[in-house]
């Protein structure tokens, strides 16, 4: 058992947490803490702006295979580079979708074409993605996708309404889930095409989240067009190539974003220490049991890293999701009750929400997407426990 | 960064399963609770003699093994998974940590070797009535008497194989003292004069507790184990708290493997019952919550070998109160899962259920860890309104990088 990280591993962090300062104390002052979770409508284009910095320091795709245009660090070296992004409180990140679900897709199920074709402005922070899954009548179960897609000549025209889209609004690109062919099982018959938005036949609709802003859209496809060769994996084999996205979803940014929580549980303590609510034994249990919640959520992750770079996650790994989301939850509703009746005051009028209260309402979409809490328990019970299938 | 154990502690782990197993594993500890003398001394004779666990922790300049916690966490979580009645919390885990830690090195020498070999089981006295793990709350005093010598007098319980141990690590007080100053623990051997001992009658029968009274027992003031005070004490009994919470996570995941084999194989309504979502998510809640205790100890095993005594003993907090919690929690819920059965004697659930109950006051409670970890913090002392932006989680924004970063 060894727990340290090495000396290499320090530099590389040095080096990141260098780079990180030399920028956000110069060019980019204005961005630090801007952006986060419910705050995605701050400084949109000067985030931009960064995303291309990021891009042109080599710091997008640190994960992905050279030839992809990466640099091939470990697992650990990423979840360094997101524990400094955190810890310099950085700001929220525009490219996330594209580089963390979208380009390992392609990196692993794409043609050799479609992964020079889209990479490399992925990598230098120029083009944005969205993902469409989910639709009116398919969350959850995803497989109920009814949007449809069909080859007229060399191109695809896609028809049908996605929802709660995270950024499209400002995306670029999205990859879209939908149905090619009428296929004997709901499974098949599914195609993972690459859609570009700016284009007539779509409509991007923002919807106002219960933080009061907009993260997540509806999007209409009217005839939207994409050409022939842009299906990642087969057609009608776009579930496999579904999936793989949803694997890539629970890695290195999750692993590292206790350095973010360990900030906002930060703020609790320090609000609890100055209004005196640590006086009260329940508020100091529940503070000190967030804390330990923190701090094994730590230790959870660095039993997923210490066990090495063999390809497939750990099985404990199937509980992060469910562990960090459940944990996050609670600790918005702790805020509250630390703040006492000054949890109720906004930052201003019409509804600029105080950083803490941001936790808080942000806080309980983290039970809900990327498969919900009750979604995580059946892949639990399946996978890790291998008990029966339910009724159906 | 590497999280798993190497092949020599794997190996010695599989060695102790297999002893455990050949016991008969539940099997073993009920024929103990049967006979009523707390202890599996067959058991005991092969895990500690021909095993070597007996010293597993201590030196090899005092006839040890030389190894440490990350490999005593390894055979806690063992012994937690059947309920083994042997007497390696009390010997190892708390009466060797704490004479490592507050013995000075010729009191070592002179103990540690028949430690070592398995000839002699020792018990730490520490709790008293209630068991309030505050150092406050010890009133055993030791009083100085002529000729070099001390007189201990006062009452123990919850004594971990108190009953049977062949020596007694006594913590007591000197006159006029109180909290935590003043207490030092004392070497005495089982039957000086003036020890009076029983076995106290407990719910779970797996693991003896015994009281330990002490009417003016005299030792020579040169038994007194170093002068480290409560806080030589406070880094032995965090040191017991990591072995404590390897064996709950040993206990939990025999729960969950209970419940999970259960649930396959049990039909109700035409289907097994591990289909049914309610039972399915409550075992992948339990699921997670043994994968996360099991993080905890073992960090904290590795934290006891090889981190600074600070993140050692906060480690230790976190661990203790978590698996305490998580332990208990997944011992309740295999019960449930196995509805009717798990009311009954024969099955075993029960056991587990009351070990991981007297678990959590053995050493302090989950909610007194907790408040451990929120002084720690800096919480509920006094704020001079001065923002120091002192005590936090560590892993936040300031310069330090986090425990086990670093
Ligand atoms: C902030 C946010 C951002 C999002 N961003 C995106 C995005 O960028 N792209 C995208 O495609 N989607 C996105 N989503 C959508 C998200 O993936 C879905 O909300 C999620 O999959 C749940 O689907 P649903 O909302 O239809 O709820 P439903 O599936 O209808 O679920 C409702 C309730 O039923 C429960 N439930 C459903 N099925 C089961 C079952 N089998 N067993 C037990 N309980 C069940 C759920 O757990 C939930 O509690 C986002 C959602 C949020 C909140």
């Amino acid at each position: 058992m060894q727990l340290r990280f090495s000396a290499e591993d320090e530099a590389f962090r040095a080096e990141v947490r260098a780079w990180l300062e030399r920028q956000l104390d110069g060019e980019f002052r204005d961005l630090r803490g801007r952006g986060g979770p419910g705050r995605e409508h701050e400084a949109v284009d000067e985030r931009r702006a960064w995303e291309r910095a990021l891009g042109a320091a080599g710091w997008i795709g640190l994960g992905w295979p050279a030839a992809a245009g990466g640099r091939g660090a470990p697992l650990l070296r990423q979840v360094i580079f997101h524990e400094e992004y955190a810890r310099a409180r950085a700001p929220g990140r525009q490219g996330h979708i594209g580089e963390y679900l979208l380009a390992p897709t392609i990196a692993a199920l794409g043609t050799p074409a479609q992964q020079q074709r889209f990479l490399p402005p992925i990598a230098r922070g120029e083009q944005l993605w969205c993902q469409g899954y989910s639709e009116p009548g398919a969350g959850s179960d995803l497989a109920g996708v009814a949007t449809r897609a069909e080859l007229v000549g060399h191109t695809w025209r896609v028809t049908g309404q996605k929802i709660w889209t995270s950024h499209a609004h400002l995306a670029d690109w999205c990859f879209v889930l939908c149905r090619t062919s009428a296929g004997a099982r709901r499974h098949e018959g599914l195609s993972y095409l690459l859609v570009p938005m700016r284009q007539d036949g779509i409509t991007v609709r923002p919807i106002r989240q219960l933080t009061g802003t907009s993260e997540f859209c509806e999007v209409f496809f009217d005839g939207a067009r994409t050409p022939a060769d842009h299906v990642v994996g087969a057609v009608g084999d776009g579930w496999k190539v579904a999936m793989a996205t949803l694997s890539f979803e629970r890695g290195a940014s999750t692993l590292g974003q206790q350095i973010s929580f360990a900030a906002e549980l930060d703020a609790i303590i320090h609000a609890a220490r100055h209004n005196g609510a640590d006086r009260d034994p329940q508020i100091r249990q529940r503070i000190a049991d967030a804390w330990i919640g923190l701090r094994v959520m730590r230790w959870n992750a660095l039993r997923v890293l210490g066990h090495g770079e063999r390809g497939e996650l750990p099985r404990e790994a199937l509980g992060g999701k469910l562990y960090w989301s459940t944990w996050h939850r609670r600790l918005g509703e702790l805020a509250m009750e630390v703040l006492g009746g000054e949890a109720e005051i906004i930052a201003a009028a019409p509804y600029a929400l105080t950083p803490l209260q941001e936790t808080f309402l942000f806080s309980r979409a983290d039970t809900i997407y990327a498969g919900s809490s009750e979604i995580q328990k059946n892949i639990i019970a399946a996978r890790a426990l291998g008990l029966p299938r339910g009724p159906t | 960064m590497r999280f798993g154990f190497t092949e020599e502690q794997d190996e010695l782990r599989r060695s102790v399963r297999r002893i455990l197993d050949g016991a008969g594993g539940v099997a073993a500890a009920r024929r103990t609770m049967a006979a009523g003398d707390g202890h599996d001394t067959v058991l005991w004779r092969q895990l500690a003699r021909e095993l070597g666990l007996a010293g597993l922790v201590i030196p090899e300049r005092h006839g040890g093994a030389g190894l440490g916690w990350v490999e005593l966490v390894g055979v806690m979580e063992e012994l937690g998974r059947t309920l083994a009645c042997v007497p390696f919390l009390s010997t190892v885990g708390l009466a060797t940590a704490t004479i490592l830690a507050a013995g000075t090195e010729e009191q070592q020498q002179a103990i540690l070797p028949a430690l070592a070999r398995g000839e002699v089981t020792a018990a730490l006295a520490w709790l008293e009535i209630g068991g309030d793990p505050d150092p406050a709350a010890v009133t055993t005093t030791a009083r100085p008497a002529p000729g070099g010598h001390v007189l201990l007098a006062g009452k123990k319980r919850f004594v971990v194989d108190g009953h049977s141990a062949d020596l007694l690590l006594v913590v007591a007080r000197a006159p006029g003292t109180s909290g935590a100053d003043g207490l030092a623990v004392y070497e005495v051997p089982a039957g000086a004069d003036g020890v009076r001992r029983h076995r106290l009658p407990t719910m779970d029968a797996t693991r003896a507790l015994a009281e330990v009274v002490l009417a003016d027992v005299r030792v020579p003031a040169a038994s007194r184990l170093g002068d480290g005070g409560w806080p030589a004490i406070a880094r032995a009994l965090a040191r017991g708290r990591v072995a404590l919470a390897a064996e709950q996570v040993g206990g939990a995941q025999r729960c969950l493997d209970l419940g999970v084999d259960y649930a396959k194989v049990r039909h109700q309504f035409g289907r097994p019952i591990g289909s049914f979502q309610a039972i399915q998510h409550t075992l992948a809640e339990l699921f997670v919550q043994v994968e996360s205790a099991r993080s905890a100890a073992y960090y904290a095993g590795w934290a006891a070998a090889h981190a600074t005594a600070d993140e050692a003993d906060e480690a230790a907090a976190v661990a203790a109160a978590y698996c305490g919690d998580a332990y208990f929690h997944c011992a309740a819920e295999t019960i449930q899962v196995h509805g009717g059965i798990g009311f009954t004697w024969e099955h075993d659930a029960h056991l587990y259920f009351k070990r991981a109950r007297a678990s959590r006051t053995l050493l302090g409670t989950p909610a007194f860890h907790r408040e451990d970890v929120a002084r720690r913090l800096g919480l509920g002392v006094a704020d001079d309104g001065a923002d120091d932006g002192a005590p936090s989680t560590g892993l936040g924004t300031g310069p330090a990088t986090a425990p086990g970063v670093a």
